[in-house]
């Protein structure tokens, strides 16, 4: 416990109090914050989008590669960020497989954009949604959907009236790991959405450029950022995942 | 686990590193200072460099190292303004090469080292993909909309020189991204996500074929002198003078001039 919250206390340390009310009233820093937050939101809805159907199908459906599937979901755990970020680049750039063809045909081009800041975040955040909503429906009794089955429910009714609610914990706990992470993301983003502000600047980003000059102004970030997510987290765990 | 809460505890000064490990992988061009000193024998050179450094130097820590046998060097290449942190935060360091006077002012405002010299310097060109798709011929045409431009960002040398060199030039460029060094800038124009970018010289080079270098007359305006310096708590002065003494010899000039470096 206190190897994970000492660096925080050392933050809170050196964090220049008499000065902090000032320079988190500048207009840059709200911007970053509401870029983070917002980007980090839609990329975990995205994550839930298309992480439950997938977890769904790897926990439910036997299908040849299963196990290759699910190794593969857990690539970009393993990939540091910075190569996640690249191989975005050479798939969705300018001259990457997919975005050549997006860019020639829709007039689409993700990097450097908005978008591209929540593409990336939602692909390193989203192994953490699937894994724990695929655990959640490894641990449900399957009884009771049969009974469900057994009483003429269609098995999207089935899907949405009885798995849905059971692994509903399960969803959520992935989302706020999911959400989390992609509020924290940096390597991904800065090399697959560059960096500018209000558009693509984000929390971490706008912490890393200060580090380069101004080290106060990168610890004041920090400690927003960390007092933000730690607020929205805790008021989350409260309502939904320790009362059930 | 002793170790670990007694390093953590006496850390403060690390508080500011562990920001950048806390926000994602700005790790991977962070110093391990611990690893570093825990080999502090007398043979061992450490030399944090500016990343435009890093090919020059690392052959010139070669050529040192045959002129002085027993004597491994080791290298911390990463943006200047991050090593000046580095160093002020009490990283073990020999000596400091800086890809600008402001950063090794950083280090020489708490006294841990003296009289840099300035042993260098770099022109910002600009560098477009080896095709050029978007026509790029001028400084001028950078600040075209429909011209993506990536530029460093302001904090950093070759932001700031970027900065001096679009003034100079009466130019207002809005770039699609601020990137965090010179050879993230330059990454960016060698998959062809941006039409062009302000970069150095020396980094087109080792950029190789892919990229094209235009030097433009604006360049001249903001010229980044590079001062090297030997640090004051070194345990081994005599070693880091004489690796500072081979950067500014004849044959340390002949490497970094071959590199695209201009003699200051």
């Amino acid at each position: 416990m206190a190897f994970l919250v000492l660096p925080l206390a050392g933050l809170l340390i050196r964090a220049p109090w008499p000065t902090l009310a000032q320079r988190l009233a500048e207009p840059q820093v709200l911007e970053a914050l509401r870029l983070s937050l917002v980007t980090a939101t839609v990329a975990t809805l995205v994550c839930l989008l298309l992480g439950v159907p997938l977890a769904w199908l790897l926990a439910r459906v036997t299908f040849p590669g299963r196990r290759l599937v699910r190794a593969l979901i857990t690539v970009p755990l393993v990939l540091p960020p910075v190569v996640g970020g690249v191989a975005l680049l050479l798939v969705l750039g300018r001259r990457g497989l997919i975005g050549q063809w997006l860019e020639a045909t829709f007039g689409i081009s993700l990097p450097f954009t908005t978008a591209g800041v929540v593409l990336a975040e939602a692909f390193v955040a989203m192994p953490f949604l699937v894994i724990s909503v695929e655990g959640a429906l490894h641990a449900t009794d399957l009884r009771l959907e049969e009974a469900a089955a057994t009483l003429g429910a269609s098995r999207w009714v089935i899907f949405r009236r009885v798995t849905l609610p059971l692994v509903a914990p399960g969803i959520v706990a992935g989302a706020v790991l999911c959400w989390a992470r992609a509020l924290g993301e940096f390597g991904a983003t800065i090399t697959f959405a560059g960096n500018f502000p209000g558009r693509t600047q984000t929390m971490p980003l706008a912490v890393y450029l200060a580090l380069e000059t101004e080290p106060e102004a990168a610890i004041v970030l920090s400690i927003l950022l960390l007092a933000v997510s730690v607020i929205i987290l805790a008021s989350l765990r409260d309502r939904w995942v320790t009362s059930p | 686990m002793f170790r670990r809460v007694s390093r953590w505890a006496a850390g403060l000064p690390l508080a500011v590193a562990l920001t950048a490990g806390l926000t994602g992988c700005g790790s991977s061009d962070q110093a391990t200072p611990a690893a570093s000193s825990s080999s502090g024998a007398a043979t061992a050179l450490t030399v944090f460099a500016a990343a435009s450094l890093t090919e020059t130097f690392t052959e010139l820590g070669k050529t040192f190292e045959a002129a002085h046998p027993g004597t491994s060097v080791k290298f911390n290449f990463s943006s200047s303004a991050t090593l000046a942190q580095q160093i002020t935060q009490g990283a073990p360091a020999d000596v400091f090469a800086a890809a600008s006077p402001a950063t090794m002012k950083t280090v020489t405002d708490a006294s841990l080292a003296t009289a840099p010299t300035t042993f260098v310097r770099n022109k910002l060109q600009i560098a477009v993909p080896a095709d050029n798709p978007a026509k790029v011929n001028a400084l001028k045409d950078l600040a075209d909309p429909k011209v993506k431009v990536a530029l460093c960002a302001e904090q950093v040398p070759c932001g700031s020189a970027a900065v001096k060199a679009l003034n100079a030039a009466g130019l207002k460029v809005t770039p699609v991204t601020y990137e965090q060094d010179v050879k993230a800038t330059l990454t960016k124009v060698e998959l062809g996500e941006v039409d062009a970018a302000l970069v150095y010289t020396t980094d087109v080079l080792t950029a190789g074929d892919k990229v094209k270098g235009l030097a433009f007359p604006e360049a001249d305006k903001a010229i980044n002198d590079y001062p090297i310096a030997a640090l004051s708590k070194t345990p081994v002065p005599d070693l880091a003078k004489q690796f500072v003494d081979l950067v500014l010899s004849a044959q340390g000039r002949d490497v970094l001039t071959k590199a695209g470096f201009q003699a200051p």
